[in-house]
Protein backbone atom coordinates (compact mmCIF):
# COMPACT_ATOMS: atom_id res chain seq x y z
CA UNK A 1 0.00 0.00 0.00
CA UNK A 2 2.27 2.61 0.87
CA UNK A 3 5.31 0.71 -1.79
CA UNK A 4 4.06 3.23 -4.48
CA UNK A 5 6.34 6.35 -3.83
CA UNK A 6 6.10 7.71 -7.44
CA UNK A 7 1.67 7.85 -7.15
CA UNK A 8 1.93 9.52 -3.85
CA UNK A 9 2.33 13.13 -5.46
CA UNK A 10 -0.80 12.48 -7.76
CA UNK A 11 -2.85 10.80 -4.79
CA UNK A 12 -1.75 13.83 -2.55
CA UNK A 13 -3.62 16.64 -4.66
CA UNK A 14 -6.50 15.00 -6.15
CA UNK A 15 -8.89 14.20 -2.93
CA UNK A 16 -8.27 17.42 -1.01
CA UNK A 17 -10.10 19.30 -4.17
CA UNK A 18 -12.82 17.38 -4.55
CA UNK A 19 -13.54 15.76 -0.96
CA UNK A 20 -15.12 18.67 1.29
CA UNK A 21 -15.21 18.56 5.08
CA UNK A 22 -11.42 18.57 5.33
CA UNK A 23 -11.14 21.78 7.19
CA UNK A 24 -13.87 20.74 9.42
CA UNK A 25 -13.05 17.24 10.59
CA UNK A 26 -9.32 18.34 11.02
CA UNK A 27 -10.41 21.28 13.32
CA UNK A 28 -12.35 19.62 15.18
CA UNK A 29 -9.70 16.52 15.35
CA UNK A 30 -7.16 19.01 17.06
CA UNK A 31 -9.85 20.77 19.13
CA UNK A 32 -10.71 17.70 20.68
CA UNK A 33 -7.53 15.89 21.10
CA UNK A 34 -6.08 19.65 22.70
CA UNK A 35 -9.06 20.04 25.17
CA UNK A 36 -9.20 16.28 26.35
CA UNK A 37 -5.62 15.25 26.02
CA UNK A 38 -2.91 17.90 25.12
CA UNK A 39 -3.82 20.97 27.50
CA UNK A 40 -4.30 18.58 30.30
CA UNK A 41 -1.12 16.89 29.88
CA UNK A 42 1.05 19.55 29.40
CA UNK A 43 -0.87 20.69 33.11
CA UNK A 44 2.01 18.14 34.50
CA UNK A 45 4.90 19.45 32.17
CA UNK A 46 3.81 23.17 33.91
CA UNK A 47 2.93 21.70 37.24
CA UNK A 48 6.45 19.86 37.47
CA UNK A 49 8.28 23.40 36.69
CA UNK A 50 6.54 24.69 40.13
CA UNK A 51 9.41 22.76 41.50
CA UNK A 52 13.27 23.17 41.35
CA UNK A 53 15.55 20.81 39.92
CA UNK A 54 16.81 19.35 43.64
CA UNK A 55 12.92 18.58 44.86
CA UNK A 56 12.49 17.25 41.88
CA UNK A 57 15.17 14.94 42.07
CA UNK A 58 14.48 14.08 45.36
CA UNK A 59 11.14 13.54 44.58
CA UNK A 60 11.41 11.07 41.73
CA UNK A 61 14.56 9.04 43.21
CA UNK A 62 13.33 8.25 46.62
CA UNK A 63 14.45 5.04 47.85
CA UNK A 64 10.53 3.83 47.95
CA UNK A 65 10.18 5.04 44.55
CA UNK A 66 13.29 3.61 43.32
CA UNK A 67 12.09 0.18 44.18
CA UNK A 68 8.69 0.95 42.99
CA UNK A 69 10.38 1.34 39.85
CA UNK A 70 12.65 -1.44 40.08
CA UNK A 71 9.30 -3.71 40.55
CA UNK A 72 7.53 -2.13 38.19
CA UNK A 73 9.95 -2.04 35.14
CA UNK A 74 11.48 -5.48 36.40
CA UNK A 75 7.87 -7.65 36.73
CA UNK A 76 6.43 -5.85 33.24
CA UNK A 77 9.90 -7.32 31.77
CA UNK A 78 8.93 -10.43 32.76
CA UNK A 79 5.71 -10.64 31.97
CA UNK A 80 6.43 -9.41 28.54
CA UNK A 81 9.16 -12.01 27.96
CA UNK A 82 6.46 -14.83 28.99
CA UNK A 83 3.77 -13.46 26.57
CA UNK A 84 6.17 -13.52 23.77
CA UNK A 85 6.48 -17.18 24.27
CA UNK A 86 3.19 -18.16 25.28
CA UNK A 87 1.90 -15.80 22.59
CA UNK A 88 3.89 -17.01 19.54
CA UNK A 89 3.04 -20.79 20.79
CA UNK A 90 -1.03 -19.33 20.84
CA UNK A 91 -0.95 -17.55 17.47
CA UNK A 92 1.40 -20.55 16.07
CA UNK A 93 -1.35 -23.61 17.50
CA UNK A 94 -4.19 -21.10 16.66
CA UNK A 95 -2.88 -20.28 12.75
CA UNK A 96 -1.28 -24.00 11.97
CA UNK A 97 -3.35 -26.34 13.51
CA UNK A 98 -7.30 -27.41 14.06
CA UNK A 99 -8.57 -28.72 17.17
CA UNK A 100 -11.66 -28.53 18.47
CA UNK A 101 -13.20 -24.93 20.37
CA UNK A 102 -10.74 -23.20 18.19
CA UNK A 103 -13.27 -20.26 17.16
CA UNK A 104 -13.95 -19.93 21.26
CA UNK A 105 -9.98 -20.10 22.09
CA UNK A 106 -9.55 -17.51 19.71
CA UNK A 107 -12.39 -15.24 20.92
CA UNK A 108 -11.00 -15.63 24.60
CA UNK A 109 -7.57 -13.97 23.76
CA UNK A 110 -8.96 -11.03 23.62
CA UNK A 111 -10.61 -11.34 27.55
CA UNK A 112 -8.08 -9.35 29.21
CA UNK A 113 -8.77 -6.28 26.96
CA UNK A 114 -12.67 -7.10 27.56
CA UNK A 115 -12.83 -7.94 31.54
CA UNK A 116 -12.68 -4.78 33.78
CA UNK A 117 -9.11 -4.45 35.28
CA UNK A 118 -10.17 -4.33 38.97
CA UNK A 119 -12.20 -7.56 38.08
CA UNK A 120 -9.20 -10.06 37.01
CA UNK A 121 -7.04 -8.30 39.79
CA UNK A 122 -9.68 -9.47 42.73
CA UNK A 123 -10.44 -12.63 40.35
CA UNK A 124 -6.37 -13.23 40.25
CA UNK A 125 -5.98 -12.69 43.89
CA UNK A 126 -8.94 -15.26 44.87
CA UNK A 127 -7.43 -17.97 42.67
CA UNK A 128 -4.10 -17.58 43.73
CA UNK A 129 -4.27 -16.84 47.96
CA UNK A 130 -3.66 -19.36 50.07
CA UNK A 131 -7.00 -20.70 50.09
CA UNK A 132 -7.79 -20.51 46.30
CA UNK A 133 -8.34 -22.88 44.22
CA UNK A 134 -4.37 -22.57 42.95
CA UNK A 135 -3.39 -21.34 46.02
CA UNK A 136 -4.34 -24.24 48.30
CA UNK A 137 -1.93 -26.38 45.94
CA UNK A 138 0.60 -24.40 45.39
CA UNK A 139 1.09 -22.95 48.78
CA UNK A 140 2.41 -26.24 50.77
CA UNK A 141 4.77 -26.71 48.06
CA UNK A 142 6.32 -23.39 49.38
CA UNK A 143 5.14 -21.33 45.90
CA UNK A 144 3.47 -17.96 47.25
CA UNK A 145 1.81 -16.28 44.18
CA UNK A 146 -0.10 -13.92 45.75
CA UNK A 147 0.57 -10.91 48.44
CA UNK A 148 4.14 -10.54 46.58
CA UNK A 149 6.17 -9.07 43.77
CA UNK A 150 5.03 -13.19 41.85
CA UNK A 151 1.45 -11.75 42.03
CA UNK A 152 2.36 -8.27 39.76
CA UNK A 153 3.84 -10.62 37.59
CA UNK A 154 1.01 -13.32 37.15
CA UNK A 155 -1.62 -9.94 36.77
CA UNK A 156 0.68 -8.11 34.12
CA UNK A 157 1.19 -11.83 32.31
CA UNK A 158 -3.03 -11.78 32.21
CA UNK A 159 -3.13 -8.27 30.94
CA UNK A 160 -0.11 -8.33 28.12
CA UNK A 161 -1.53 -11.40 26.85
CA UNK A 162 -3.25 -10.34 23.74
CA UNK A 163 -1.24 -8.06 22.55
CA UNK A 164 1.64 -10.73 21.07
CA UNK A 165 -1.17 -13.13 19.85
CA UNK A 166 -2.80 -10.13 17.94
CA UNK A 167 0.37 -8.72 16.24
CA UNK A 168 1.50 -11.69 15.40
CA UNK A 169 -1.36 -13.93 14.20
CA UNK A 170 -1.63 -11.69 11.06
CA UNK A 171 1.60 -11.97 9.89
CA UNK A 172 1.66 -15.81 10.50
CA UNK A 173 -1.58 -16.18 8.34
CA UNK A 174 0.32 -13.94 5.61
CA UNK A 175 3.74 -16.27 5.46
CA UNK A 176 4.24 -18.03 2.25
CA UNK A 177 3.67 -21.68 2.55
CA UNK A 178 6.11 -21.99 -0.26
CA UNK A 179 9.02 -20.49 1.07
CA UNK A 180 8.87 -23.46 3.40
CA UNK A 181 8.25 -25.87 1.14
CA UNK A 182 10.98 -24.28 -0.51
CA UNK A 183 13.09 -24.92 3.03
CA UNK A 184 12.25 -28.75 2.79
CA UNK A 185 13.43 -29.64 -0.50
CA UNK A 186 16.58 -27.96 -0.02
CA UNK A 187 16.61 -30.45 2.65
CA UNK A 188 16.50 -28.60 5.84
CA UNK A 189 14.94 -30.10 8.62
CA UNK A 190 11.41 -28.64 10.57
CA UNK A 191 13.04 -27.02 12.99
CA UNK A 192 15.99 -25.39 10.69
CA UNK A 193 12.83 -24.14 8.78
CA UNK A 194 11.01 -22.54 11.56
CA UNK A 195 14.64 -21.25 13.24
CA UNK A 196 15.93 -19.55 9.88
CA UNK A 197 12.52 -19.34 7.68
CA UNK A 198 9.64 -18.69 9.74
CA UNK A 199 10.75 -17.09 12.86
CA UNK A 200 12.65 -14.37 10.79
CA UNK A 201 9.63 -13.44 9.42
CA UNK A 202 7.17 -12.89 12.50
CA UNK A 203 10.40 -11.53 14.86
CA UNK A 204 9.23 -8.04 14.10
CA UNK A 205 5.82 -8.69 15.14
CA UNK A 206 6.52 -10.41 18.09
CA UNK A 207 9.04 -7.16 18.84
CA UNK A 208 6.09 -5.03 18.33
CA UNK A 209 4.04 -7.02 20.82
CA UNK A 210 6.81 -7.55 22.88
CA UNK A 211 6.93 -3.54 23.29
CA UNK A 212 3.21 -3.06 23.27
CA UNK A 213 2.68 -5.45 26.55
CA UNK A 214 5.72 -4.18 27.91
CA UNK A 215 4.47 -0.68 27.73
CA UNK A 216 0.77 -1.63 28.69
CA UNK A 217 2.05 -3.71 32.08
CA UNK A 218 4.14 -0.32 33.03
CA UNK A 219 0.99 1.85 33.70
CA UNK A 220 -1.04 -0.66 34.61
CA UNK A 221 -3.01 -0.55 37.91
CA UNK A 222 -6.14 -1.50 38.26
CA UNK A 223 -5.04 -5.59 38.05
CA UNK A 224 -2.29 -5.29 40.17
CA UNK A 225 -3.05 -3.51 43.39
CA UNK A 226 -5.44 -6.62 44.37
CA UNK A 227 -2.81 -9.17 43.89
CA UNK A 228 0.43 -7.01 45.05
CA UNK A 229 -0.15 -6.90 48.46
CA UNK A 230 1.14 -3.08 47.81
CA UNK A 231 3.88 -3.63 51.14
CA UNK A 232 6.64 -0.07 50.59
CA UNK A 233 9.79 -1.22 49.04
CA UNK A 234 8.62 -4.84 48.61
CA UNK A 235 5.25 -4.88 46.27
CA UNK A 236 4.65 -1.57 45.62
CA UNK A 237 4.12 -0.41 41.96
CA UNK A 238 5.02 3.18 40.41
CA UNK A 239 1.28 4.15 39.89
CA UNK A 240 0.98 3.07 43.45
CA UNK A 241 3.25 5.80 44.67
CA UNK A 242 1.55 8.71 42.82
CA UNK A 243 -1.25 7.50 44.36
CA UNK A 244 -0.14 7.05 47.43
CA UNK A 245 1.06 10.96 47.63
CA UNK A 246 -1.56 11.99 46.22
CA UNK A 247 -3.44 11.00 49.09
CA UNK A 248 -1.39 12.89 51.13
CA UNK A 249 -1.76 15.97 49.12
CA UNK A 250 1.74 15.71 47.89
CA UNK A 251 0.89 17.05 44.68
CA UNK A 252 4.46 18.19 42.95
CA UNK A 253 5.64 14.85 44.07
CA UNK A 254 3.01 12.99 42.13
CA UNK A 255 3.63 15.10 39.66
CA UNK A 256 7.10 14.38 39.47
CA UNK A 257 6.86 10.50 39.32
CA UNK A 258 3.77 11.30 37.03
CA UNK A 259 6.13 12.75 34.38
CA UNK A 260 8.62 10.27 34.54
CA UNK A 261 6.63 7.61 34.06
CA UNK A 262 4.70 9.54 31.09
CA UNK A 263 8.48 9.95 29.43
CA UNK A 264 9.29 6.42 29.48
CA UNK A 265 5.39 5.62 27.85
CA UNK A 266 6.12 8.24 25.33
CA UNK A 267 9.53 6.68 23.98
CA UNK A 268 7.48 3.66 24.29
CA UNK A 269 5.22 5.00 22.26
CA UNK A 270 7.81 6.19 19.86
CA UNK A 271 9.54 2.61 20.19
CA UNK A 272 6.51 0.70 18.85
CA UNK A 273 5.77 3.27 15.94
CA UNK A 274 9.14 2.73 14.39
CA UNK A 275 8.98 -0.97 15.05
CA UNK A 276 5.20 -0.95 13.30
CA UNK A 277 6.99 0.93 10.21
CA UNK A 278 9.65 -1.46 10.41
CA UNK A 279 7.57 -4.42 10.37
CA UNK A 280 5.00 -3.10 7.27
CA UNK A 281 7.77 -2.58 5.38
CA UNK A 282 9.49 -5.70 5.58
CA UNK A 283 6.22 -7.57 4.91
CA UNK A 284 5.45 -5.16 2.37
CA UNK A 285 8.74 -5.05 0.26
CA UNK A 286 8.54 -7.15 -2.69
CA UNK A 287 10.56 -10.05 -2.44
CA UNK B 1 -8.63 -42.25 3.89
CA UNK B 2 -6.63 -43.09 1.06
CA UNK B 3 -6.49 -38.83 0.26
CA UNK B 4 -5.95 -38.26 3.35
CA UNK B 5 -2.67 -40.07 3.60
CA UNK B 6 -1.37 -38.39 0.36
CA UNK B 7 -2.32 -34.81 1.58
CA UNK B 8 -0.11 -35.90 5.10
CA UNK B 9 2.39 -36.94 3.02
CA UNK B 10 2.39 -33.73 0.70
CA UNK B 11 2.24 -31.34 3.69
CA UNK B 12 4.61 -33.85 5.80
CA UNK B 13 7.06 -31.04 5.09
CA UNK B 14 4.91 -28.36 6.02
CA UNK B 15 4.05 -29.14 9.44
CA UNK B 16 5.47 -30.87 12.25
CA UNK B 17 4.70 -33.97 13.78
CA UNK B 18 1.88 -35.26 15.50
CA UNK B 19 3.05 -35.62 18.89
CA UNK B 20 4.96 -32.27 18.63
CA UNK B 21 1.28 -30.60 17.29
CA UNK B 22 -0.35 -32.58 19.76
CA UNK B 23 1.38 -31.26 22.66
CA UNK B 24 2.11 -27.51 21.05
CA UNK B 25 -1.92 -27.25 21.13
CA UNK B 26 -1.69 -29.06 24.72
CA UNK B 27 0.40 -26.59 26.39
CA UNK B 28 -1.11 -23.75 24.42
CA UNK B 29 -4.59 -24.32 25.87
CA UNK B 30 -3.17 -25.29 28.92
CA UNK B 31 -1.78 -21.65 29.43
CA UNK B 32 -5.05 -20.10 28.52
CA UNK B 33 -6.88 -22.32 30.73
CA UNK B 34 -5.22 -21.37 33.46
CA UNK B 35 -5.07 -17.92 32.60
CA UNK B 36 -8.42 -17.05 30.97
CA UNK B 37 -10.92 -19.82 31.46
CA UNK B 38 -9.64 -19.51 35.79
CA UNK B 39 -10.09 -16.23 36.56
CA UNK B 40 -13.24 -16.34 34.63
CA UNK B 41 -14.64 -18.70 36.30
CA UNK B 42 -13.80 -17.65 39.59
CA UNK B 43 -15.60 -14.21 39.11
CA UNK B 44 -18.94 -16.81 38.82
CA UNK B 45 -17.91 -19.16 41.39
CA UNK B 46 -17.17 -16.14 44.17
CA UNK B 47 -20.33 -14.49 43.10
CA UNK B 48 -22.27 -17.54 44.23
CA UNK B 49 -20.84 -18.91 46.58
CA UNK B 50 -23.40 -18.64 49.06
CA UNK B 51 -26.14 -19.34 46.81
CA UNK B 52 -28.45 -17.45 44.54
CA UNK B 53 -30.44 -15.61 47.16
CA UNK B 54 -27.29 -13.93 48.47
CA UNK B 55 -25.99 -13.11 44.75
CA UNK B 56 -29.43 -11.14 43.95
CA UNK B 57 -29.64 -9.96 47.61
CA UNK B 58 -26.59 -8.21 47.20
CA UNK B 59 -27.02 -6.67 43.51
CA UNK B 60 -30.05 -5.28 45.10
CA UNK B 61 -28.46 -3.13 47.43
CA UNK B 62 -28.85 0.97 46.53
CA UNK B 63 -25.17 1.50 46.51
CA UNK B 64 -24.88 -1.20 44.08
CA UNK B 65 -27.54 0.11 41.79
CA UNK B 66 -26.34 4.07 41.87
CA UNK B 67 -22.64 2.57 40.67
CA UNK B 68 -24.68 0.56 37.85
CA UNK B 69 -26.30 4.16 36.85
CA UNK B 70 -23.20 6.02 37.48
CA UNK B 71 -21.70 3.64 35.01
CA UNK B 72 -24.06 3.63 32.77
CA UNK B 73 -24.34 7.36 32.24
CA UNK B 74 -20.78 7.65 32.17
CA UNK B 75 -20.45 5.38 29.06
CA UNK B 76 -23.40 6.92 27.67
CA UNK B 77 -21.44 10.21 27.54
CA UNK B 78 -18.40 9.13 26.64
CA UNK B 79 -18.92 6.64 23.96
CA UNK B 80 -20.60 9.04 21.72
CA UNK B 81 -18.28 11.81 22.70
CA UNK B 82 -15.82 9.40 20.90
CA UNK B 83 -17.31 8.27 18.72
CA UNK B 84 -17.83 11.58 16.76
CA UNK B 85 -14.33 12.53 17.65
CA UNK B 86 -12.96 8.91 15.65
CA UNK B 87 -15.49 9.27 12.67
CA UNK B 88 -13.72 13.33 12.37
CA UNK B 89 -10.10 11.96 12.66
CA UNK B 90 -10.84 8.95 10.57
CA UNK B 91 -12.09 11.20 7.67
CA UNK B 92 -9.40 13.66 8.25
CA UNK B 93 -6.56 11.16 8.73
CA UNK B 94 -7.88 8.70 6.09
CA UNK B 95 -8.77 10.66 3.25
CA UNK B 96 -6.57 13.59 2.67
CA UNK B 97 -2.67 14.28 3.30
CA UNK B 98 -1.25 17.34 4.81
CA UNK B 99 1.77 17.92 7.03
CA UNK B 100 1.96 16.56 10.50
CA UNK B 101 -0.59 13.74 9.89
CA UNK B 102 2.00 11.03 11.38
CA UNK B 103 2.38 12.91 14.25
CA UNK B 104 -1.25 13.49 14.70
CA UNK B 105 -1.95 10.02 14.29
CA UNK B 106 0.63 9.11 17.28
CA UNK B 107 -1.24 12.12 19.27
CA UNK B 108 -4.47 9.97 18.54
CA UNK B 109 -2.38 7.04 20.30
CA UNK B 110 -0.87 8.49 22.91
CA UNK B 111 -4.00 8.12 25.70
CA UNK B 112 -3.12 4.68 25.08
CA UNK B 113 0.17 4.69 26.23
CA UNK B 114 -0.40 6.96 29.39
CA UNK B 115 -0.94 5.50 32.82
CA UNK B 116 -4.33 5.31 33.83
CA UNK B 117 -3.30 6.84 37.29
CA UNK B 118 -1.71 9.50 35.50
CA UNK B 119 -4.22 10.05 33.11
CA UNK B 120 -6.61 10.84 36.23
CA UNK B 121 -3.78 12.85 37.60
CA UNK B 122 -3.96 15.52 34.94
CA UNK B 123 -7.49 15.95 35.48
CA UNK B 124 -6.68 16.48 38.97
CA UNK B 125 -4.36 18.98 38.56
CA UNK B 126 -6.34 21.09 36.06
CA UNK B 127 -9.63 21.36 37.99
CA UNK B 128 -8.69 19.94 41.05
CA UNK B 129 -8.84 22.79 44.24
CA UNK B 130 -5.32 23.34 43.75
CA UNK B 131 -5.52 23.14 39.95
CA UNK B 132 -5.19 25.73 37.04
CA UNK B 133 -9.02 26.21 37.55
CA UNK B 134 -9.36 25.14 40.69
CA UNK B 135 -10.61 28.18 42.29
CA UNK B 136 -12.52 29.76 39.84
CA UNK B 137 -14.73 26.82 39.82
CA UNK B 138 -14.91 26.97 43.79
CA UNK B 139 -16.01 30.26 42.93
CA UNK B 140 -18.60 29.56 41.00
CA UNK B 141 -19.70 26.19 42.54
CA UNK B 142 -18.52 24.12 40.00
CA UNK B 143 -17.49 20.29 40.96
CA UNK B 144 -15.72 18.48 38.49
CA UNK B 145 -13.28 16.71 40.40
CA UNK B 146 -14.88 14.27 43.19
CA UNK B 147 -18.11 14.59 41.10
CA UNK B 148 -19.17 12.99 38.14
CA UNK B 149 -17.75 15.68 35.47
CA UNK B 150 -14.73 14.36 36.35
CA UNK B 151 -15.37 10.37 35.80
CA UNK B 152 -16.88 11.65 32.59
CA UNK B 153 -13.41 13.48 31.30
CA UNK B 154 -10.85 10.60 32.91
CA UNK B 155 -13.05 7.76 31.34
CA UNK B 156 -13.43 9.89 27.69
CA UNK B 157 -9.38 9.85 27.98
CA UNK B 158 -9.01 6.44 28.49
CA UNK B 159 -11.20 5.68 25.56
CA UNK B 160 -9.97 8.06 23.78
CA UNK B 161 -8.10 6.17 20.60
CA UNK B 162 -10.28 3.40 20.66
CA UNK B 163 -12.44 4.44 17.87
CA UNK B 164 -10.52 6.93 15.84
CA UNK B 165 -7.82 4.10 15.43
CA UNK B 166 -10.50 1.29 14.35
CA UNK B 167 -11.16 3.31 11.91
CA UNK B 168 -8.63 4.90 10.49
CA UNK B 169 -6.85 1.92 8.61
CA UNK B 170 -10.28 1.21 7.24
CA UNK B 171 -11.39 4.13 5.65
CA UNK B 172 -7.57 4.22 4.18
CA UNK B 173 -7.85 0.95 2.77
CA UNK B 174 -11.08 1.50 1.29
CA UNK B 175 -9.23 4.86 -0.31
CA UNK B 176 -11.30 7.60 -2.26
CA UNK B 177 -12.84 6.18 -5.15
CA UNK B 178 -16.27 5.97 -4.18
CA UNK B 179 -16.76 9.01 -2.25
CA UNK B 180 -15.09 10.97 -5.56
CA UNK B 181 -17.92 9.29 -7.48
CA UNK B 182 -20.19 10.15 -5.17
CA UNK B 183 -19.46 13.89 -5.28
CA UNK B 184 -18.67 13.88 -8.95
CA UNK B 185 -22.39 12.32 -9.25
CA UNK B 186 -23.73 15.76 -7.14
CA UNK B 187 -24.07 14.19 -3.74
CA UNK B 188 -23.52 16.59 -0.85
CA UNK B 189 -20.52 15.70 1.33
CA UNK B 190 -23.34 14.49 4.16
CA UNK B 191 -25.02 12.70 1.63
CA UNK B 192 -21.37 11.16 0.49
CA UNK B 193 -20.89 9.95 4.24
CA UNK B 194 -24.24 8.80 4.98
CA UNK B 195 -24.91 6.46 1.77
CA UNK B 196 -21.37 6.02 1.07
CA UNK B 197 -18.75 5.93 3.59
CA UNK B 198 -21.20 4.95 6.45
CA UNK B 199 -21.91 1.72 5.24
CA UNK B 200 -18.85 0.41 4.13
CA UNK B 201 -16.83 1.31 7.36
CA UNK B 202 -19.99 -0.20 9.49
CA UNK B 203 -18.63 -3.51 11.07
CA UNK B 204 -15.43 -1.10 11.50
CA UNK B 205 -17.41 0.88 14.09
CA UNK B 206 -19.61 -1.22 16.05
CA UNK B 207 -16.71 -2.43 16.80
CA UNK B 208 -14.61 -0.04 17.97
CA UNK B 209 -18.10 1.10 19.99
CA UNK B 210 -18.10 -1.82 21.87
CA UNK B 211 -14.60 -2.12 22.52
CA UNK B 212 -14.93 1.94 23.32
CA UNK B 213 -18.09 0.48 25.88
CA UNK B 214 -16.71 -2.36 27.47
CA UNK B 215 -13.66 0.21 28.44
CA UNK B 216 -15.47 2.83 29.71
CA UNK B 217 -17.60 0.70 31.74
CA UNK B 218 -14.66 -1.60 33.53
CA UNK B 219 -12.35 1.50 33.89
CA UNK B 220 -10.98 1.77 37.16
CA UNK B 221 -7.32 3.39 37.91
CA UNK B 222 -8.29 6.94 36.31
CA UNK B 223 -11.54 6.96 37.66
CA UNK B 224 -10.16 5.85 40.88
CA UNK B 225 -7.86 9.18 41.05
CA UNK B 226 -10.91 11.65 40.15
CA UNK B 227 -13.89 10.28 41.90
CA UNK B 228 -13.04 10.77 45.46
CA UNK B 229 -15.09 7.52 46.34
CA UNK B 230 -17.91 8.87 47.80
CA UNK B 231 -20.55 6.03 48.35
CA UNK B 232 -23.81 6.15 46.52
CA UNK B 233 -22.56 8.96 44.63
CA UNK B 234 -19.20 9.19 42.79
CA UNK B 235 -18.74 5.06 42.20
CA UNK B 236 -18.80 3.41 39.50
CA UNK B 237 -19.45 -0.19 39.34
CA UNK B 238 -15.69 -0.99 39.86
CA UNK B 239 -14.48 1.30 42.34
CA UNK B 240 -17.61 -0.32 44.29
CA UNK B 241 -15.96 -4.00 43.37
CA UNK B 242 -12.71 -2.12 45.12
CA UNK B 243 -14.95 -1.07 47.99
CA UNK B 244 -16.95 -4.29 48.99
CA UNK B 245 -13.51 -6.14 48.31
CA UNK B 246 -11.56 -4.55 50.78
CA UNK B 247 -14.43 -4.41 53.26
CA UNK B 248 -14.40 -8.35 52.92
CA UNK B 249 -17.73 -8.43 51.82
CA UNK B 250 -16.64 -11.05 48.90
CA UNK B 251 -19.59 -12.26 47.69
CA UNK B 252 -21.23 -8.64 47.08
CA UNK B 253 -17.68 -7.68 45.32
CA UNK B 254 -17.66 -10.96 43.26
CA UNK B 255 -21.53 -9.98 42.61
CA UNK B 256 -21.21 -6.63 40.94
CA UNK B 257 -17.73 -7.92 39.49
CA UNK B 258 -19.63 -11.03 37.57
CA UNK B 259 -21.86 -8.05 35.83
CA UNK B 260 -18.55 -6.39 34.86
CA UNK B 261 -17.45 -10.17 33.50
CA UNK B 262 -20.73 -10.83 31.99
CA UNK B 263 -20.54 -7.28 29.84
CA UNK B 264 -17.00 -8.76 29.57
CA UNK B 265 -18.07 -11.76 27.96
CA UNK B 266 -21.06 -9.85 25.97
CA UNK B 267 -18.70 -7.94 24.27
CA UNK B 268 -16.36 -10.69 23.14
CA UNK B 269 -19.28 -12.66 21.80
CA UNK B 270 -20.49 -9.43 19.61
CA UNK B 271 -16.79 -8.96 18.21
CA UNK B 272 -16.14 -12.44 16.84
CA UNK B 273 -19.60 -12.17 15.66
CA UNK B 274 -18.33 -9.09 13.54
CA UNK B 275 -15.46 -10.25 13.06
CA UNK B 276 -17.30 -13.69 11.38
CA UNK B 277 -19.15 -11.48 9.38
CA UNK B 278 -16.39 -9.49 8.17
CA UNK B 279 -14.86 -12.79 6.57
CA UNK B 280 -17.61 -13.94 5.25
CA UNK B 281 -18.09 -10.43 3.45
CA UNK B 282 -14.65 -10.92 2.14
CA UNK B 283 -15.01 -14.11 0.95
CA UNK B 284 -17.75 -13.11 -0.61
CA UNK B 285 -16.24 -10.16 -2.34
CA UNK B 286 -13.34 -12.27 -3.49
CA UNK B 287 -15.60 -14.88 -4.77
CA UNK B 288 -17.21 -12.24 -7.16
CA UNK B 289 -14.87 -11.43 -10.26
CA UNK B 290 -13.18 -8.48 -10.00
CA UNK B 291 -14.92 -5.36 -12.15
CA UNK B 292 -11.25 -3.95 -12.79
CA UNK B 293 -8.53 -5.62 -12.52
CA UNK B 294 -6.29 -2.65 -11.53
CA UNK B 295 -8.40 -1.01 -8.83
CA UNK B 296 -5.58 -0.87 -6.81
CA UNK B 297 -4.11 2.06 -8.51
CA UNK B 298 -6.95 4.14 -9.83
CA UNK B 299 -5.57 7.60 -9.01
CA UNK B 300 -2.39 7.03 -11.62
CA UNK B 301 -5.21 7.34 -14.17
CA UNK B 302 -6.67 11.02 -13.15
Amino acid sequence: MTSLPIAAPAKRRTPAKVLPGFNLTLGFTIFYLSLIVLIPLSALLFKTFTLTWDQFVTAVTGPRVMASYRLTFGASLIAALVNVFFGLLVAWVLVRYDFFGKKIVDALVDLPFALPTAVAGISLTALLAGNGWVGQYLEPMGIVLAFNPNGVVIALIFIGLPFVVRTVQPVLEDTEKELEEAATCLGATRWQTFSKVIFPSVAPALLTGFAMAFARAIGEYGSVIFIAGNMPMISEITPLIIIGKLEQYDYAGATAVALVMLVVSFVLLLVINALQTWQRRRSGAPA
Amino acid sequence: MSTGMTSKKVQAGTTEARWIRYSLIGLALTFMFLFLVLPLAAVFTEALRKGLDAYLEALQEPDAWSAIRLTLITAAIAVPMNLVFGVAAAWAIAKYEFKGKSVLTTLVDLPFSVSPVVAGLIYVLMFGAQGWFGPWLQAHDIKIIFAVPGIILATVFVTFPFIARELIPLMQAQGNDEEQAAIVLGATGWQTFWYVTLPNIKWGLIYGVILCNARAMGEFGAVSVVSGHIRGQTNTMPLHVEILYNEYQSVAAFAVASLLALLALVTLVIKSVIEWQHDKDMKASADTPPERPLASTPDALA
